[in-house]
């Protein structure tokens, strides 16, 4: 039995993998590069707080003020004082951890919709301080972020690299970075689910009282998937700074927030890899709408609806049911 | 000293009778359906620049405030058959993001009708301010904040002397018997979608004068609605009015005597310290747990 949810576990992560490798067979330039290792990023960012809002049921909607937080922390510390990147981003996220637990510990005894709004008041705040704190933020305009050095050697979108004698593009090795870096969170997201943790959370999910009735510390699990959520929005807040080289306060917006969220719930709350199919359609989509012009808004907000209206358990859910049903009627008609 | 202090207590007052409309929109729609509306921002948006595209026709301000807030309560109705209703065993995220959908379908639509630039909308009556005690009131004030008051009563007669309003409550404290006494609760639904839009409608129009208008005036305004709604304790009409008044109130102090760019901090640090201390908001109804 756990031999068979390792493989399940691993199957997914190959499956992904292969994709990952599949990709750029289908990408001509680099702002096509561009484009995927942005949603590589964003995506392991929301697989981070599925944990949170898939697993244990607690809404988040100001996840983007610890994404901002990670990325002004990175901007701030490599850019202004000249810390090399990896003590900066890692220093970053113990900050945004702390932070997140110092908030999270009040908080997170709120139910439902008071939990919605605390959050948000939480990322409302943070966006309006990196948007005041002129001297240290650059307020409004924004901040110039260094490229992500390792000891010297840069990974800069606009470099080349010659890798085992093979000549790679800037963009292409940022891509191979951001996707083993997702590879990474994936994996870690699903064995924290299949922890014990994990079923600690999923207890929470289903029912708070029962759970704690039968002895499970309610109120430890939920910070702690909190912090780790918050602590995945942080770093990569800060690979979101070094890969775009400029930062302004919307990286933290409520709009940011509210992205983040939806693509959880349009993707599939609870699914790890349906959350990371809504970070990929909630980033093309724009795209693809842009030749609407000025009907791009109302098209965005129109399939939105639609998608939830008619998808209520999200992208990758009801795919797989209809696709299962399907399977299953096949097998029932042969037999 | 006291002039300045009037003055930033008339500003409070007059933005936070805004909020308070807003925040019964939410409350009247959390109260009917546990929905919490993130396009209601939207329906004060649609009465403010409706009714100033229609006088700029040549439409009578009374005549196109009266079709403006028409046309938002055919939103709402619109809102809650097509929108809400076929979604109704959908999770409260999802429902969420359904409104989230819908707020940001409503300004695609009005950003192509109207375009991005700020409206200005005329005063009611006079633009001679008035003066008290060294302090100056925009007349448009006295307006928000009689509107305001008549609208609040006119909602307090409407539940507690009319069948229709009783009906409401009625479904708001346990549907399922509500129904079986007979109460159409989808119809109530709709009614609490329209009011709400009335609502909505209304604090929109009595306040563009004041603030300006545009297509994403929404966004805000109703996020500080659904803050005060908080404040007050989500379901409760009276938390709404109290938490809507001392969110506008200690908004204008915090811009007056803090700093103007910290002023939504403020206003945030706030719910989170009600919160913290009553995490039912403080009016929030005492519910006990069925498990």
């Amino acid at each position: 039995m756990l031999n068979r949810f390792m493989q399940s576990r691993l199957r997914g992560l190959v499956f992904l993998a292969l994709i990952l490798v599949i990709i750029p067979a289908f990408l001509s330039n680099s702002f096509q590069y561009g484009m995927v290792t942005q949603i590589a990023i964003l995506a392991a960012t929301v697989v981070g707080l599925n944990l949170l809002v898939g697993f244990a049921g607690q809404i988040s909607l100001g996840h983007a003020g610890f994404f901002g937080l990670g990325a002004y922390f990175t901007g701030i510390a490599t850019g202004t004082y000249g810390w090399p990147s990896v003590p900066a981003l890692l220093v970053g996220a113990i900050m945004v951890g702390i932070i997140a637990w110092v908030v999270g510990r009040p908080i997170l005894r709120l139910k439902g919709h008071y939990l919605s709004m605390a959050t948000l008041a939480v990322g409302f705040i943070i966006a309006i301080i990196l948007n005041n704190e002129r001297a240290l933020t650059g307020g409004p305009d924004g901040m110039p972020v260094p490229a992500f050095e390792v000891f010297g050697w840069e990974l800069s979108s606009f470099a080349r690299y010659s890798l085992f004698g093979l000549e790679i593009e800037g963009f292409e090795a940022w891509y191979i970075f951001a996707s083993v870096i997702l590879l990474v969170a994936v994996w870690f997201a699903l064995n924290l689910i299949e922890s014990p943790i994990g079923r600690a959370l999923r207890s929470v999910h289903g029912s708070e009282v029962a759970a704690s009735v039968v002895g499970v510390n309610t109120a430890k699990y939920k910070s702690l998937v909190f912090v780790i959520s918050a602590i995945y929005a942080s770093l990569m807040g800060s690979l979101y700074a070094h890969f775009l080289g400029f930062i302004t306060p919307a990286v933290a917006s409520f709009e940011f927030s509210i992205l983040f969220i939806t693509m959880v719930v349009l993707g599939g709350m609870g699914s790890t890899f349906g959350v990371i199919l809504g970070a990929a359609v909630l980033t093309l989509l724009p795209q693809v709408l842009a030749d609407f012009q000025e009907l791009e808004t109302v098209m965005f907000g129109l399939i939105l609806m639609l998608t939830m209206i008619f998808m209520p358990k999200g992208l990758l859910p009801t795919l797989t049911a209809i696709v299962s049903k399907r399977m299953r009627k096949k097998a029932g008609g042969e037999a | 000293m006291l002039a300045e202090f009037l003055q930033y207590l008339f500003t409070g007052i007059t933005i936070g009778a805004t909020y308070a409309l807003i925040a019964l929109g939410f409350t009247l729609i959390y109260n009917a359906s546990h929905v919490i509306n993130f396009a209601q921002g939207e329906f004060l948006m649609i009465g403010g620049m409706a009714t100033v595209s229609l006088t700029a026709m040549g439409v009578p301000m009374v005549l196109a405030i009266v079709l403006a807030i028409i046309l938002a309560g055919i939103l709402g109705i619109a809102l809650q058959r097509f929108a809400i209703a076929p979604a109704k065993q959908a999770d409260v995220v999802t429902l969420i993001i359904i409104t989230i959908g819908a707020s940001i379908f409503i300004r695609g639509i009005a950003q192509v009708v109207w375009g991005k630039e700020y409206h200005v909308m005329q005063n009611f009556s006079s633009d001679e301010p008035i003066r008290v005690f060294g302090a100056v009131l925009n007349s448009q004030s006295l307006w928000v904040l009689g509107v305001g008051a008549v609208v609040v009563v006119a909602l307090v007669l409407f539940f507690t002397k009319t069948l229709t309003g009783k009906a409401i409550l009625a479904t708001s404290m346990n549907k399922e018997a509500a129904r079986l006494v007979g109460v159409r609760t989808q119809m109530v639904l709709m009614l609490a979608f329209l009011v709400s839009a009335l609502l909505g409608s209304v604090a929109g129009i009595v306040v563009a004068p004041i603030t300006f208008t545009s297509y994403d005036i929404g966004i805000i305004l109703g996020l500080k609605g659904f803050v005060a709604a908080a404040i007050g304790g989500l379901g409760s009409g009276v938390g709404a009015v109290v938490g809507g008044l001392a969110l506008g109130i200690v908004e204008a102090m915090a811009a007056g005597y803090i700093s103007s760019d910290y002023k939504d901090a403020v206003a945030f640090s706030m719910i989170l310290l009600v919160l913290f201390f009553m995490p039912r908001g403080l009016f929030g109804p005492k519910v006990v747990e069925r498990v």
